[in-house]
């Protein structure tokens, strides 16, 4: 009751203050909401309905089905295939860079580079690939012509998982170098010098100091990667057409044609997508939480 | 120790020769156009070519005014957070990150079923009204990277102490917002202005699920149709990429020289 009473006296002054403070950040609410917010959850309860409109979890239950689980299962092999090759080698080469005794301007170089190549994404991405291991690619060509190897005989070919792989690998590997690099920069000297003082060797001292507190850093950029491959749509595109049957293709194809024949199972197809890259992400940001407790 | 430094030379020796060989076999595949000699045919073909231009130039103004309109939303935004709401700041925050975290196809195959023609709001009606959809779009996927640029740079500033000074001054909001505030950030507008350029220049599903002429979509096109402007094509792109992300260095190099003074 009291809390009324002096709500009441002091309302005017207290509303028109806080009117103004939550005006000024309308314009932003109201782009969130139109543009990122509505549109999604439009799609979320979409996934729920019948194109009646009735509530059904048939759209769900429908993902299960061999053609669209195939999908999920090579974006997904794609995805982890990718963000681990992407992730080992962006640890050694963020390794080299802090801990490896290179001149300073081999970090600063790679450094500028991998700020570029994680943002060169996309369709011409999928050209660079075509122009060096396509079938009359630079390294094809180079290979044939000066070792006889052909390349396209061992059954290699630049339109599959594997290629795919590698062409994601390019913009996977400057990403993981880029967050890495602040927490190899955050290993203190005084913990090496104080294992080696206690006798441990380089070996124990990555085992039991180093690793474990890079850990979270590693698994969540890991994370970070699997998501940031899970939702890339235009080099795939570009690299393989539709041959190569990923979700975002299927759901590229489902948008421009129907091609699953129910608008709602669309829905469905677009709601994996957001549970699979939100999960990777929370935890992403959870395990950065939990990193940055050795960072400050 | 030796060893270690052995180590460090052949995973670079490796992480370069991945990152440069795709580069040099673009080039080199962007130059063979002509049998038997390396020529500049492919890209004399793709500068010829008015299809090009058109989306090159469609891309480009569509860049300028995302970031235009991109900046008019984030630093007012972020300067209200920090000066009058900074219990809201988390919030602000996670929703900037959102366009991280669902993927850019899902967002747009949500405008095609919310702005449709049969919808209460239909931008998709009308030419006009999807170049507007698209710049929207463009702003909710260059968010993360504007918002964290500006943010960055209002650290740096007092924000609180600026205002309070050009309010007893005698300064109304728009001389605030326009004649403090946004100079003082001008590094943070600038990085997230290059990088939003990069973003929205090589931008792909969006032009091309809104049917919009833009530079992504053009070169899915060419890259189905042809053989060397492709890789021509890429080289522009990569350039462009480059050059965005080297002026990002040389404005952020800028400020560290200049912040000891002020």
């Amino acid at each position: 009751m009291t809390t009324t009473t002096t709500a009441t006296t002091t309302a005017p002054l207290i509303s028109k203050r806080a009117i103004i403070d939550w005006l000024g950040i309308a314009p932003f609410m109201i782009f969130a909401l139109m543009f990122l917010v509505v549109p999604t959850l439009y799609l979320v309860t979409g996934a729920f309905l019948t194109p009646a409109g009735e509530f059904t979890l048939k759209n769900i239950a429908d993902l299960f089905t061999p053609s669209i689980l195939s999908a999920y299962w090579i974006s997904i092999r794609v995805s982890v295939a990718s963000s681990l090759g992407g992730a080992l080698i962006g640890f050694f080469l963020a390794w080299a860079i802090v801990l490896g005794g290179v001149p300073s301007w081999v970090r600063s170089g790679l450094l500028t580079f991998s700020g570029v190549a994680s943002n060169f994404a996309g369709v011409p991405l999928a050209f660079a690939f075509l122009a060096t291991l396509g079938r009359t690619g630079l390294v094809t060509v180079f290979l044939r012509d000066w070792f006889g190897f052909n390349l396209y005989s061992t059954g290699f070919n630049l339109l599959s998982f594997f290629g795919l792989t590698i062409t994601y690998m390019y913009f996977q590997i400057p990403l993981m170098v880029l967050i890495l690099t602040p927490a190899l920069d955050g290993l203190k000297r005084e913990w090496r010098e104080a294992a080696e003082i206690l006798g441990a060797s380089h070996w124990q001292y990555w085992r039991m100091v180093a690793l474990p507190i890079l850990w979270p850093s590693l698994l969540g950029t890991t994370l970070l990667l699997f998501a940031n491959a899970f939702g890339a749509i235009a080099t795939a595109y570009a690299l393989t057409g539709s041959s190569l049957n990923i979700v975002p293709i299927l759901l590229y194809a489902q948008i421009r044609g129907d091609v699953l024949h129910n608008p709602n199972l669309g829905y469905a197809l677009a709601l994996g997508m957001i549970v699979i890259t939100g999960i990777s992400n929370i935890l992403y940001i959870w395990l950065r939480m939990r990193a940055e407790r050795w960072q400050k | 120790m030796k060893a270690q430094r052995l180590g460090a030379w052949i995973a670079i020796a490796v992480g370069a020769s991945y990152f440069i060989i795709p580069l040099l076999g673009t080039l080199e595949f962007s130059l063979r156009m002509r049998r038997g000699a390396y020529s500049f045919d492919a890209y004399q073909s793709v500068f010829s070519d008015i299809q090009f231009r058109e989306t090159f130039g469609y891309s480009i103004i569509m860049a300028l005014l995302t970031i235009v309109f991109g900046m008019l939303l984030v630093v007012p935004t972020a300067y209200w957070v920090r000066l009058r709401l900074p219990q809201v700041r988390p919030v602000v925050e996670f929703v900037t990150l959102l366009p991280l975290v669902i993927p850019a196809i899902v967002i747009v195959f949500g405008y095609l079923r919310l702005y449709n023609s049969s919808s209460i709001l239909p931008l998709t009606g009308s030419t006009s009204g999807t170049n507007a959809l698209l710049m929207f779009s463009y702003m909710t996927l260059s968010l993360p990277y504007m918002y964290r640029a500006v943010d960055t740079a209002m650290r740096a500033i007092d924000v609180r102490t600026l205002t309070e000074a050009a309010e007893s001054l005698g300064a109304k909001w728009p001389t605030i917002l326009f004649r403090c505030i946004f100079p003082n950030v001008m590094s943070g507008v600038l990085s997230g202005a290059f990088i939003t350029f990069a973003i929205v220049m090589g931008e792909f599903t969006m032009a091309a699920l809104l049917n919009r002429p833009a530079f992504g979509p053009y070169l899915q096109l060419v890259g189905a149709n042809k053989a060397y402007e492709p890789s021509a094509l890429a080289v522009i792109a990569f350039a462009i990429t480059w050059l965005s992300m080297g002026l990002i260095q040389l404005v952020s190099r800028f400020q560290q020289s200049a912040s000891p003074k002020a």
